[in-house]
This record gives C-alpha cells, structure tokens and sequence, in this order.
C-alpha cells in the first residue's frame, strides 16, 4: 500500500500523455457546429448592389438541396476556392447562396463578383454579422449544405476545393437528393 | 510550396480587418444596461482570437457580438438569454467561465477534491510522526560522522 | 559559411552530450575517477559548442543575412538593431536554441562552480543533464533546424511579429527560459539522489541556490511578460490566464513550494521523498510548458506557429523524460527515510502548509489548463468547452488567500514545536493593519467586487506581519536600539531574502488587486481641445499627428493630465503600423503614480476626433515594485555566504577555511 503510493505520479503522468498524444491529433481550432440537424436559422439580409434587386432569406432555401456560402471581398482563403464554386455554378451541379459578409462598404462585394466571377444564385449583404452569427460563423468561407426541408445537414469550414467535393459535399448532396425524391414518392403514391 | 501557400492562405483566413475593443458608437446609453452588456462581455469568448473575451478584443466579430449582446439587451432580453442565443450559436466553447453541467463537474469539484486529497494525506503523516514511529534510516545511508561535522560547520548558527 | 559552422557545432554539441551522458554515468557506479570528471570537460566543452552555434545564428541575423530561412521569416533589414538581435529568440527554432544554450550554461556552471559536490553525485547530475540536452539537440536537428538556407536567398525579410518588437517582450524569452531549464538543475540533482539512494541536508543546501537562481529568473521572466501585456495589449490587462502563461506559472508554482520544502530537508531532514518529486515535477511542468506552447494543442494568442511532428517529439522527451523519472521516483523514493517529529504547529508545519497550499494551486492551474483538451479527447472533437479568466479567479484567490495569511505566521513559529497563540497575539498590529486596509478600501470602492477588500487586508496583514516578523528577529525595542541594530546587520542574506521575497509579495497583492479589482474606465470619442475626467484626473485631449517610425507609421497623440487644475503629466500614446507584415500596434501612454497609473489609449479616427481609451489603473507598480523585490529576495539569499558550499567564492581566504574535500 505504500509503496503504492509513491506510483502515483507515474500513473498522473500516462493519464496526462495520454490525453496529450489523442490531443496532437485533434484540431483546437475546429468547432463543432450547433446548427447540424437543425433548421436554418431565421434572416433576412439586403440584396448586394447592383446585382438584382431580391435579397436572401432563409424561406429561400426551401424546395431543393443548396449550398449557403460565407465569403467576403477582404478574405483570402474566398479567392482559392472562388474557381472552385464557379466550376459548380458552369457544371450546374447545386445551387450555392451567398451571404456576404462584413463587407468594408456596399460596393466592395459586388466588384468583387464583377471581377472575378459570380457563381451564387441568391446574395444578400451581412455587413454586421447578423446572418453570421445566427449561422455561427466564426471565420470565412465557410459553406453550409441544406436540404429541402431548410434543415443544416453539413458545415464545412475553410475552402471547398475539388478534394472536398468529391470527397464530402458530392456523396452527401447525391443522397439528400435521393432522401428528397423518396420521400416525394412515398407522399405522392 | 503548394502546402506553404495552403498554411499561409490558412493562417489568413483568420485575419480581417482591425477595430478596437468596447468603442463609443456601440455603448448603450443607459449605464444600468451599458453595464449589463459589460458583464455579459466578460464573460464571452472572441472565437477568433481564441482566448479573450469579446469586451478585450479588437477583432471585427467580437464586435459584432457586442453588437448583438446589446441589440438583445435592448430587445428585452435577461442576461441569461442572451447568453443562451449565443450559446446556441456557437455552443459552451464561447463560454470563458465553464457552466456546471456533468461534463464539467471534475473541472468544478477538481480544486475541492485535491486539496481535500492534500489536507488527508498531511493529516496521514502528522499521525504517523505523532504516534512515534519515527522512520528507521534502512536503506539510506547516513551521514558519517565527519560529514554530519563539516555540515555543523557550514550551516553557522542559522536559528 | 558562418551559417554551416553554427550548424555544425551544434552537430558536435549532440556528440558532446550523448558522451556526456554515458561515461560519467559509467564512471559514478564504477567509482572511476577519470571517468566521472570528463563530464566536467564534456559540460564546458558543450557550452562553448552551443554558444558558438548561437552566436552564428545572431551574426545572420545581424547581418541580415537572407540567404537563411530563418532569418527571412522572422527579420527584416529596416528592423532597429535590438530586435534584429531578439529576433534570434523570437521564433520557434531560434528559441530552441536558446533553451540548449541555456541548458549548457548551466551544466557548465555546475562544472565550474560544483568543485566541492560529491564528485560521483555531480558526475551523475551531468549525465542526466547531458541526456535531456541529447534529447533537445535531436530535436532541433531533425525538425526544427534554424541554419536551414533558401536558395535563391531572398530580397529582404518578412520582419519580426510586430508584436514582439517590444523592449519588455525581447527580454522576457530569455529570462522565461533561464527559470524553465534552470530547474533541469534541481531535477538532474534529483534524479542523481534517487539513484544514489540518499537525500540529506547537504543535498537540500546544493539544490537550493541552483532552483533559486531559477525561481529569481522564473519571476522576472513572468513578470516582464505580464508588464508587457499591460502596456502593449491596450487596456491594462496584465494576465488573462492564457495556457502559456499557465505554462510558465505552473512551474513558479512548483518552483516556490521545492524552495520551501528545501529549507525543510535541510533544517529537520524530513520531507525528503516529497523534496524529491518537487523537483522531478518542476522540471516536468517545464517541459509540459514546452510542449503546450510548441505542439499546437491548444490554441493560445502568443503560440507558435505549430507542426505536428513538433509536438510528437517533444511529447516524446516529455514522456521519455518525465516518465522514466517518475519511474525511478517509484521504485526508489520509498527507501528515502526521514527522521525526526514532526508537529503541525511549527515552522516545519506552516512550510508544509505552504507545499500543500502551492502544490494544490498549480494542480488546479494544469487542470484548468488541460480541461478543454480532456473534453476534446473524450467526445473525440465533437464538443468542446473554454476554461478562462473568470474559472481560475473562482478557485484560485480563494486558495491563494489562506496562503498569504499563513505566510505572515509561519516565519514567527519556531522549528519543531511552536506556539500558534503566541504567534498570534505578536501580529495584533497586523491585524489592525488589515481591518484598516479593509476598511479603506471599503470606503473607496464599496460598489466594486468584495474581493478587493480581502486583497487590501492580506496585503496589509502580509506587509505588516514581515515586518513584525524582522522586527522579532532583532528584538527591536526589547534590547538597546544599537542592539537591535548590529543584530540587524547581522542577519543572515538568506533571511534577509525571504523577508523581501514575502515583502515583495505583499507589494504584489496589492498591485493586482488594485489593478484587478478597482480599475476606471472611460471610452469616448475626443475631438482637439475635449477634456474629460477620469478618477478624478482631467485628461486634455491635444490633438494627434502622423509620423514614422524606423519600420513603422505611426499616429500618435498627446494628453495632458491634471489635477485641481494642477499640471500632472503628458502622456503620448501612440498607435502603429508595421506595413511589411500588416498589423497595427498599440502603445499605450502611460504616467506611473504610486497611487496608480494613468493610461491611455488613442483608437480610430472618427469624424473629426478620435476614438479614446483613457484608465485609471490604481497600485499597478506595485506589482512591479513587488517582482523586482521578489528577485533582490531571491538574488540576496542566492548570495548567502553558506550557499557557496555548492558554488564557492573565489577569494581564497575563504576558500581555505573549507575543509579539504
């Protein structure tokens, strides 16, 4: 028994190191969301300059599978997946939203689009984070995928390349799709 | 490089552009509830900068949650709904001060049962010096006579 | 070229070590004399590799030369000549190399200053000390190398953290470091002892002044760091309870108590196996430091920009290190015997107390500390909670309080078998002192948190108590006032030390509950010409100008404070921008009172005026008033004449009234 005692450090210590060595392969900065599995949260965001005169609210993503992604003219990590998005948009493979956010003034998000392309169906303009928030964003881009009840089934934080298309947003889209048309039948037979 | 580039693009994503904490143009007016939006600050995590609270940091969305901590004060909302919506958002993890829940009850009762872990094994040794059984010296080896002298020596009368 | 040599020598220093760790090692169990002082040799030589690697890195580094990676990434050659120097720490493989270079100063110290240990006990100590240098050259070697070239070399460099281009921040490293690996001293001592099978009071008077030197650097170290914060940062913070500033208070935590139970091993040979794992811990509280700031686990303002295989490597040390001492501790420390009684109420006992009270503390700082990453691990990412401020002020001050109580008490108890009422009733002045401090207190900031309060009073009592305490020592006003004079200058350093390390910190509890508890704050927007009033302070706003800086622009604008219509000071804040990396600074302007500081702020424009912070900090120099106590403490006890049995002083009178070895 005493001698016991005097093994309690060590058995401190492997608790810590074990926690440390599962710690080294998570990421601290990845948060889980508190949206997944539930309904898009409630807004109604301006529409951008000069681009059409609708807004975006989130009775707008009812209907269909659709993408809501976060960019804004001041962020990097937008620019690299920017080629990305407009190769859905030319493919014509799932409608992606914007909400474009904490633009530094009203025009700088739609020169942007000017410049380099605009791959999004709807648009609407956070410049205080209001949507944002209510999404729980806390850095962009980050791209939520919705189904057609308007529930979050997805969020993915940083850029959507190719690797995470084929790899996550395809395979998912594919099968809320079928979950949609399924469901549709069972209603319609 | 592509992998640099990737790490610095990363490490960007991160960054926008700069304000600075609790500014003039968001303080409500009324003190009472300036003061409410204070404590609520305090206590809310940036999640940006990760390890300040919303009332220290300069980052534009710690702002904008000031923003909204006091919208949702203005609206008539208690303290702890506004902390709740929050919470909502973006779940415990923008709580600086850890609420009681099951998950946290070692980190809240942690300090408690150390210290009572301390006070029982200080106690264990004051009962074993008191009842007088002094330790014998097997297994070390003793200073010797000279050694135990020239400590004498050197530790000069220190009362 | 000059790059490569540093390379190379530091190449050399790893063989240096991995013989250094063996042969005395060897050498102790075989009783070869030869064999156990070539660690001597191999320390100095290590030293002298190590330096000469550090010092080719700074000449790049001064020389601005872009051909090296390390020195793009982290200078640039606008930068002033200070922070091209510190830049050399500022990054990750730099600061590596500092740590080697400081663990060599010491085990080199301990070659040169060890002359009268126990040749086999300092032969052992050097192998240890050898092995974990062994385990950080790899280290830099293989993932962190800062002689790494860039070909083509690159035009200019991307300049240093803005943020670390800061007097208060270029020092803080170094000194952090000094305590981190100094208390490597008190381990290898440590594990040397557990191997030998014997811990007694000259082993306790041989660690003592190596794990001094370290609690001194250790404090100046932390205390540079949070001075830095409260100047830098913008409003007045001065610690935020960030997980690497958790690393470097575990340590100090650790560091106090084994200062403590030293003194306890040495004066009544007890406690020894609990002296032991002191200094195992505080060492191993070092390391974790090391790793939490390097690994990436946790996210944190000041880390590193992390790597994974990083993190697995020290981990590794960590575990290697750590846990093959702890190992040992098991196996060996239950045949470390003590003798002796031992009663609660006495000095003993209140130093117990200290160790039970400073281990909980830092128990309870690495629990908070780790919490997150334990949630994280357990649900596997998929939930994760924050620990901040407002957790560990809740446990912390609570615990810390008992503590500074205890400490007005316990230097008046004698050893063995004391008094309690007695003590008591020689502090009644203190305790007026408290209830006055209180009271004060309450009468200022009746409103502010009730914890303001029980900071006056412990500081009060603190402060009053030491002084009670000196004042018993040379029976002041009990014998002739000469009496009391002479025995004054008669008392030994090392009590001299610890009156001014308790006095220090009594200077420091007022400091951070003044600051903590009772600070001002006004936000406004200043046009030219506003004035507004601050704690009774009329800030004048004068205006602000543009100008430049060596590698910066800067805004910066001009107060001028006074009171009752009295000029008091002009402070001049300014706010930069570093535009090679991007970022804005602030630099607070602040004009320092005994009473507190005042401090302020200049933000964006905004119409015609600018956005301004202005403080009130109340007693904030006090804090810093009670560090560089805490260090005269520290360095005046390290100075004791009894200690330099482990260090011996060079006059040769003294020296030979030693004994011959």
């Amino acid at each position: 028994m005493n001698r016991l005692v005097f093994l309690l450090p060590l058995l401190v210590l492997l608790v810590i190191g074990g926690y440390l060595a599962v710690g080294l392969t998570l990421d601290p900065k990845k948060l889980p969301s508190m949206l997944e599995g539930g309904p898009v949260p409630a807004f109604n965001l301006a529409p951008l300059e000069g681009r059409d005169a609708r807004g975006f609210s989130n009775e707008d993503l009812l209907g269909e599978v659709s993408l809501v992604n976060v960019f804004g003219s001041w962020c990097v990590a937008c620019r690299v997946e920017h080629p990305f998005l407009m190769k859905i948009k030319e493919n014509d493979w799932v409608p992606i939203h914007a909400i474009d956010w904490r633009e530094p003034d009203r025009t700088a998000g739609p020169d942007w689009l000017r410049r380099f392309g605009d791959p999004y169906t709807l648009a609407g303009d956070d410049p205080r984070s209001k949507a944002a928030i209510a999404f729980g964003v806390t850095g962009a881009p980050e791209t939520f995928v919705v189904d057609p009840q308007g529930i979050i089934r997805y969020k993915h934080v940083g850029p959507v390349t190719q690797q995470v298309w084929d790899d996550t947003l395809a395979p998912l889209i594919e099968h809320l799709r079928a979950e949609a048309a399924n469901k549709s039948k069972g209603e319609g037979g | 490089m592509k992998r640099v580039l990737l790490m610095a693009m990363l490490a960007l994503l991160m960054l926008s552009p700069q304000a600075w904490a609790v500014n003039p143009d968001e303080m409500l007016k009324d003190p009472a509830l300036e003061a409410r939006a204070r404590v609520i600050g305090k206590d809310l995590r940036c999640l940006v900068c990760q390890n300040q609270s919303i009332d220290d940091s300069n980052a534009e969305l710690a702002r904008d949650l000031r923003v909204l901590v006091r919208d949702r004060i203005l609206a008539g909302d208690s303290n702890e709904q506004v902390i709740d919506y929050v919470v909502s958002r973006y779940g415990d993890f923008v709580l600086l001060n850890p609420p009681m829940k099951k998950k946290t009850l070692l980190l809240w009762y942690g300090p408690v049962i150390i210290l009572g872990l301390g006070v029982v094994a200080i106690f264990v040794f004051y009962r074993r010096r008191r009842h007088g059984t002094v330790d014998a010296t097997a297994g070390a080896v003793p200073l010797s006579d000279a050694e135990r002298a020239k400590i004498d020596k050197i530790m000069d009368g220190d009362r | 070229m000059i790059v490569e040599l540093g390379h190379f020598a530091l190449i050399l220093a790893l063989g240096v070590a991995i013989v250094q760790s063996v042969v005395p090692m060897i050498g102790a169990h075989r009783r070869n004399a030869v064999w156990m002082a070539s660690g001597n040799h191999a320390a100095i030589a290590q030293f002298l590799l190590v330096a000469v690697s550090f010092a080719c890195l700074t000449h790049a580094y001064v020389t601005s030369d872009f051909s090296v990676v390390n020195v793009v990434e982290n200078s640039h050659s606008a930068k002033p000549m200070l922070y091209k120097v510190s830049g050399v720490w500022g990054n990750h493989e730099g600061s590596m190399l500092l740590w080697v270079l400081i663990l060599s100063v010491f085990g080199a110290a301990v070659a040169v200053f060890g002359r009268y240990l126990p040749p086999a006990l300092k032969a052992r100590a050097l192998s240890i000390q050898a092995l974990i240098g062994v385990g950080f050259y790899l280290f830099i070697l293989l993932t962190s190398n800062p002689f790494a070239r860039m070909i083509p070399p690159a035009p200019d460099g991307q300049d240093l953290n803005p943020l670390l281009q800061d007097p208060g921040l270029a020092f803080h490293p170094p000194f952090l470091y000094l305590g981190y690996v100094g208390f490597s001293m008190a381990f290898s001592f440590a594990i040397a002892a557990l191997i030998e099978g014997r811990v007694d009071a000259a082993w306790a008077r041989w660690v003592r002044p190596w794990t001094l030197a370290a609690w001194s650097c250790l404090t100046i170290g932390i205390a540079l760091g949070s001075w830095w914060a409260y100047y830098e940062l913008g409003w007045g913070g001065f610690w935020f309870w960030d997980p690497v500033e958790n690393a470097s208070f575990m340590p100090w935590l650790i560091g106090t108590a084994l200062l403590h139970s030293c003194v306890v091993v040495e004066k009544r040979d007890t406690m020894k196996a609990w002296t032991v794992l002191l200094a195992i811990v505080a060492f191993s509280f070092s390391l974790l430091g090391t790793f939490l700031v390097r690994s990436g686990v946790l996210t944190s303002v000041h880390a590193f920009a992390t790597d994974p295989t990083r993190g697995v490597f020290i981990l590794a040390i960590l575990l290697i290190v750590v846990g093959g001492s702890l190992a040992l501790y098991a196996w060996r420390a239950p045949q470390l015997r003590s003798t002796g009684l031992f009663q609660p109420i006495s000095r003993e006992g209140a130093l117990l107390l200290n160790n039970l009270l400073m281990g909980t503390a830092a128990a309870v700082v690495l629990l908070g500390t780790l919490y997150p990453l334990f949630i994280d691990a357990l649900t596997d990412g998929q939930d994760k909670i924050s620990v901040g401020a407002p957790f560990f002020n809740a446990v912390f001050i609570p615990l810390m309080t008992p503590m500074v109580v205890a400490m007005a008490i316990g230097p008046l108890l004698p050893w063995k078998r004391g008094d309690i009422a007695r003590a008591l009733k020689t502090l009644w002045l203190a305790l007026f002192a408290a209830l006055g401090a209180a009271m004060v207190a309450w009468m200022l900031y009746a409103d502010r948190s009730p914890w303001g309060l029980v900071g006056a009073a412990v500081a009060a009592w603190l402060f009053v108590g030491v002084l009670t305490e000196l004042a018993e020592r040379i029976r002041l006003f009990r014998v002739p006032l000469a009496d009391s004079l002479r025995r004054l200058f008669n008392l030994q350093r090392a009590t001299w030390g610890m009156t001014m390390a308790h006095l220090g910190l009594a200077f420091a509890v007022a400091g951070i509950t003044g600051a903590g508890a009772w600070k001002v704050e006004s936000v406004q927007t200043m046009k030219q010409g506003d004035t507004v009033n601050v704690a009774g302070y009329e800030f004048r706003f004068d205006g602000a100008e543009q100008g430049r800086g060596p590698n910066y622009l800067l805004t910066r604008a001009k107060f001028t404070v006074s009171r009752d219509g009295d000029f008091v000071a002009v402070l001049e804040p300014e706010k930069r921008i570093y535009p090679v990396r991007q970022m804005p600074t602030t630099e607070a302007g602040i004009h320092t009172l005994l009473s507190g500081d005042l401090y302020a702020v200049i933000g964006d424009p905004k119409g015609d005026g600018f956005v301004t912070r202005i403080y009130f900090n109340p007693l904030v120099v006090w804090m810093w008033i009670g560090a560089l106590v805490m260090l005269a403490g520290g360095l005046l006890s390290l100075s004791d004449r009894r200690y330099r049995v482990g260090a011996p002083s060079r006059s040769p009178r003294y020296a030979a009234a030693q004994p011959a070895e």
